[in-house]
């Protein structure tokens, strides 16, 4: 009942059945093939199982005659061997098409790059030929069938493999320490697509979450340009900054211009651009952020992100500064 | 020797009352189990122990779906939840599964193909206190797996333990130790089991027992244990190449020094996938005995079953970069895994068309050993086709690491191997105890078992096709997953319960059941020939045997079965 009725699973924001870009949509296709397939294989076997066990049943425990024995039969055998065989031909014909488009598609001249890499648990995007780094959410622009702009990810990861996975986009690939992997993607309409990662890397991997926005291509300059100013330098909340640039934050952190040039966590030189902090878990907004920079563990338990030891003060100042970092 | 072989003329011809014994102090008998060689014993210390981690892990579920029932769960913290899904894994896998198939396996081929014991019963004995020892193991790092570092612990990496977070850097402490010492020596014990098992099946079948006529049993228990030496081997040096790079700084997969995460996984997979067939091929095993037993039907084209099995045992050698393909690989290995891949259903196919026909124009007995075969036949068959979903690679990109591969491997585990297992337990119960167990708490639980199956793993696709991943320990809201997760956590209390009725009955009816007789079925094969309980050298004559069903011959000496094979 449910299961067939892919318009019900269309309303999740995650779901396989409602694809929204090239490669997710051969996936679905070649998807709704295979489950036909194994569907009415299903139909057959378990039907004639079923009448077997329903025409064949016997009550009485204790009657004595038996049926008549059937040993074997080469035909029948055969049949059932050939048959099989040769619908996983056709399958497997099949399946290699959709595996050759994908993996070995040819990057258009004007694809947008990105490179992803994988932290325990966030993720960070580097644009190398825009000069953007951001963390957690992906932005692209919307690609039009008559001028393809797909965005390749060429991904590694700093720690653990880890796994992207946006469901309506593409199928997962994984990130692997030393080794870069590649993929595309081109969403056609714009929207915010959910994803997460899909390999498990430790305590947090629950909460290793992923945003993906597709932008027309208007407003994927407008963020273009807006990332690639340096970090405001709004004088009201000099002394956050001073807080920020006088702790161990420097050490992990990045806000270009500044000293503050650590790459263990994420770059956050326009944080309070993002909608959410920590991955996705929770919605960016001066409460969280103070929480958060006070204990991360209470938001996140097992984010390597250590507690700051901040009075309440320096704390407030300190999310002042953050959240004029557009 | 020729002199003290007789053929069988009569069931009753070889029946052997029990010597009474008098009664034996406590210390007395737990002594006898320790120290006996006698297979029959030590078949069933595995199946008991088994039974014990098969509750384990059982708790251990129940504990993951209590956390998952509802999104942002707080009843455990991340933590206890990833170990909690490491060790129901590997408890699962490794305490549970292969103990149990080689419990009886160990306690059935000998009886089977009429021998009075295994080949090598103190290395059988050895094997079973080194995998035991294993299982220990694996709990004893709750109290020893942080060594300096704290209060309790356990392995937190996965029963697939991937590099790198088994580094020393990702995961300090000793959980991982005792993870991969306990997986070593259970290894060992299974090398040496399967050892003894082939040798047993090849050296010491009674006379007349040519290849072609051993029980479909000994020839799955023959491929199974020959796939474990080349799976085990495989993962025995990935845990010793572990536990080098842990202890004296090698970088086979510590990749903060240039080693490779993907070894790691090709190291296990060469063990895992194959493992995965290791534990359903007894579970073909006992669909092959019992299901022409209870059709009152031969097995329908004996040649190809045994042809079907071992190419399933051959081909499931070439098909483990299949866990893999969204690795990046490239192009060329995932076209070539999935062919090897997809090609595995045929072999897997014939069997299925083979009990099909088997039942056809039979006589259907549905005793609770039938009940559950019947479950196995169709849960085996969905589990095969989403096999076949998930050979396809592109789709497979969207459900690996998802829960729909949970919702698979757990068609095949649950609704597969342990039912079979369950199967097994009614079929032969009576043999061992010399008492029936009780039918009417034996379909109590099979449909309980099958309500609580269906509801847990049918509806455990879904949220995977709705983008959920596994071995997270909560999901936010809002993403149409909560319902699901809601049937399925309600489901696998179901499914406690009708175990819990299982084990009442297995302790029940052992004092209060019917008593048996020798051959309660009307079966076929050897084992039913002897005294139940079977004395200590099984038969007092060796049998002798002239077809594929050596007590039909018996029963029916104007219809003998060689006239037709
Ligand atoms: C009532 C029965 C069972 C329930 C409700 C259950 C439930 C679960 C759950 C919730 C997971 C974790 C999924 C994840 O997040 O990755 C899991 C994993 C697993 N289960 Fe079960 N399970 C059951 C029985 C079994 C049995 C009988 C076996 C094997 C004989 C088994 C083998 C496994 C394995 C190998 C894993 C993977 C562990 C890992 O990801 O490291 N399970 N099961
Ligand atoms: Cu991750």
């Amino acid at each position: 009942m449910f299961i067939h009725s892919p318009s019900y699973f269309a309303q999740s924001s995650t779901s396989i059945f409602s694809p929204a870009a090239t490669p997710s949509h051969w996936i679905f296709t070649l998807s709704m093939f295979v489950l036909s397939i194994t569907g009415l294989i299903f139909l057959i076997v378990a039907g004639l199982l079923t009448y077997a066990l329903i025409r064949y049943r016997h009550r009485n425990l204790l009657t004595y005659n038996e049926p008549t024995q059937i040993y074997g039969s080469n035909q029948i055998e055969l049949a059932w061997t050939v048959i099989p065989a040769l619908i996983v031909v056709m399958l497997f014909l099949t399946t290699s098409r959709v595996i050759l488009a994908t993996q070995d598609a040819k990057k258009p001249a004007d694809a947008v790059d990105v490179v992803v890499v994988g932290h325990q648990f966030w993720w960070e995007f580097r644009y190398p030929k825009l000069g953007i780094v951001t963390a957690n959410e992906l932005h692209v622009p919307v690609s039009d069938p008559a001028h393809p702009t797909p965005t390749y990810l060429e991904m590694s990861s700093a720690d653990l493999d880890h796994s992207f996975w946006v469901p309506r986009l593409a199928g997962k690939m994984d990130l692997i320490p030393n080794r870069v992997n590649t993929m595309w993607i081109d969403p056609e309409t714009a929207g915010l697509y959910l994803g997460q990662c899909a390999q498990y890397c430790g305590v947090q991997h629950a909460k290793m979450l992923l945003r993906v926005y597709a932008d027309s291509p208007k407003d994927f300059a407008a963020w273009v340009a807006q990332q690639q100013k340096p970090a405001v330098e709004d004088p009201t909340v000099a002394e956050g900054r001073e807080v920020f640039l006088h702790n161990a934050c420097v050490n992990c952190h990045t806000v270009s211009g500044t000293m503050a040039n650590g790459r263990f966590g994420p770059d956050l030189t326009h944080v309070a651009s993002r909608d959410t902090i920590a991955s996705g878990a929770v919605e960016n907004n001066a409460y969280n952020l103070k929480k958060w920079i006070d204990n991360p563990d209470s938001l996140k338990p097992g984010a390597l992100m250590p507690p700051m030891h901040l009075n309440d003060h320096d704390l407030n100042a300190i999310t002042a500064y953050l959240t004029t970092l557009h | 020797m020729a002199d003290s072989v007789t053929s069988l003329t009569s069931v009753e011809a070889i029946d052997v009352t029990p010597v009474q014994k008098p009664r034996q102090l406590f210390l007395e008998v737990l002594y006898d189990w320790i120290t006996t060689v006698d297979h029959k014993k030590i078949g069933l210390m595995y199946i008991a122990y088994s039974l014990v981690f098969l509750i384990v892990g059982g708790i251990e579920a129940i504990i993951m779906r209590i956390q998952l029932a509802v999104p942002h769960g707080t009843f455990v913290s991340p933590q206890v939840f990833n170990r909690m899904f490491t060790l129901h894994g590997t408890t699962m896998v490794f305490f549970v599964g292969m103990p149990i198939l080689f419990g009886f396996g160990n306690y059935l081929v000998p009886l089977m193909i009429g021998a009075r014991d295994m080949a090598f019963p103190r290395l059988n004995a050895f094997s079973f206190w080194i995998s035991a020892l294993g299982g220990i193991l694996l709990y004893y790092s709750f109290i020893g797996g942080v060594g300096l570092y704290g209060a309790g612990s356990a392995p937190d990496v996965g029963w697939f333990a991937y590099a790198p977070l088994t580094a020393k850097v990702f995961s300090p402490g000793h959980s991982t130790d005792y993870w991969t010492l306990s997986i070593l020596l259970s290894g060992i014990g299974s090398i040496g089991t399967a050892l003894n098992i082939v040798t047993t099946i090849i050296c010491m079948r009674c006379p007349g027992m040519k290849l072609n006529r051993m029980p479909l049993l000994s020839w799955l228990y023959l491929v199974t244990s020959s796939m474990v030496f080349i799976a085990i081997s495989p993962l025995t040096a990935a845990q010793i190449m572990l536990l080098l790079d842990r202890y004296i700084g090698s970088h086979f997969f510590d990749t903060q020094a240039g080693g490779s995460a993907v070894l790691w996984m090709h190291f296990f997979w060469i063990f895992g996938h194959p493992e995965v067939y290791i534990l359903v091929l007894p579970a073909f095993a006992f669909a092959n005995e019992i299901i022409p037993v209870f059709s009152r039907k031969a097995v329908f084209g004996y040649p190809a079953m045994v042809a079907a099995s071992v190419g399933i045992g051959f081909i499931s050698m070439s098909v483990w970069a299949h866990h893999m393909f969204a690795v990046g690989m490239g192009a060329g290995a995932n076209v070539f895994f999935v062919f090897s891949t997809m090609i595995i259903s045929v072999p897997t196919g014939i069997k299925i068309f083979n009990w099909l026909a088997t039942i056809w124009g039979g006589k259907i007995r549905f005793a609770s050993p039938m009940l559950f075969s019947v479950g196995f036949l169709f849960q085996f068959l969905i589990a095969g086709l989403t096999g076949i979903m998930l050979s396809v690679a592109p789709f497979d990109w969207q459900l690996t690491g998802s829960y729909f591969v949970v919702a698979h491997f757990h068609y095949v585990l649950v609704g597969a191997i342990l039912f079979m297992i369950f199967a097994a337990f009614y079929y032969w119960y009576p043999k061992v105890t010399g008492r029936m167990m009780s039918e009417r708490l034996g379909k109590w639980h099979f449909w309980l078992m099958v309500i609580g199956f269906h509801m847990t793993f049918d509806f455990m696709h879904i949220p995977g096709l709705l983008g959920m991943p596994r071995r997270i320990y909560t999901y936010e809201p809002g993403r149409g997953w909560e319902i699901w997760n809601l049937i399925v956590s309600i489901g696998a209390i179901v499914q406690a319960v009708a175990t819990l009725i299982f084990v009442y009955n297995l302790i029940h009816s052992y004092y209060k059941g019917e008593v048996a007789g020798n051959d309660p079925w009307d079966a076929w094969t050897l084992e039913w020939s002897t005294a139940s309980p079977p004395p200590v050298y099984n038969f007092a004559t060796t049998p002798v045997v002239h077809s594929r069903r050596p007590l039909w011959d018996i029963k029916h000496p104007e219809d003998p079965d060689w006239n037709y094979e």
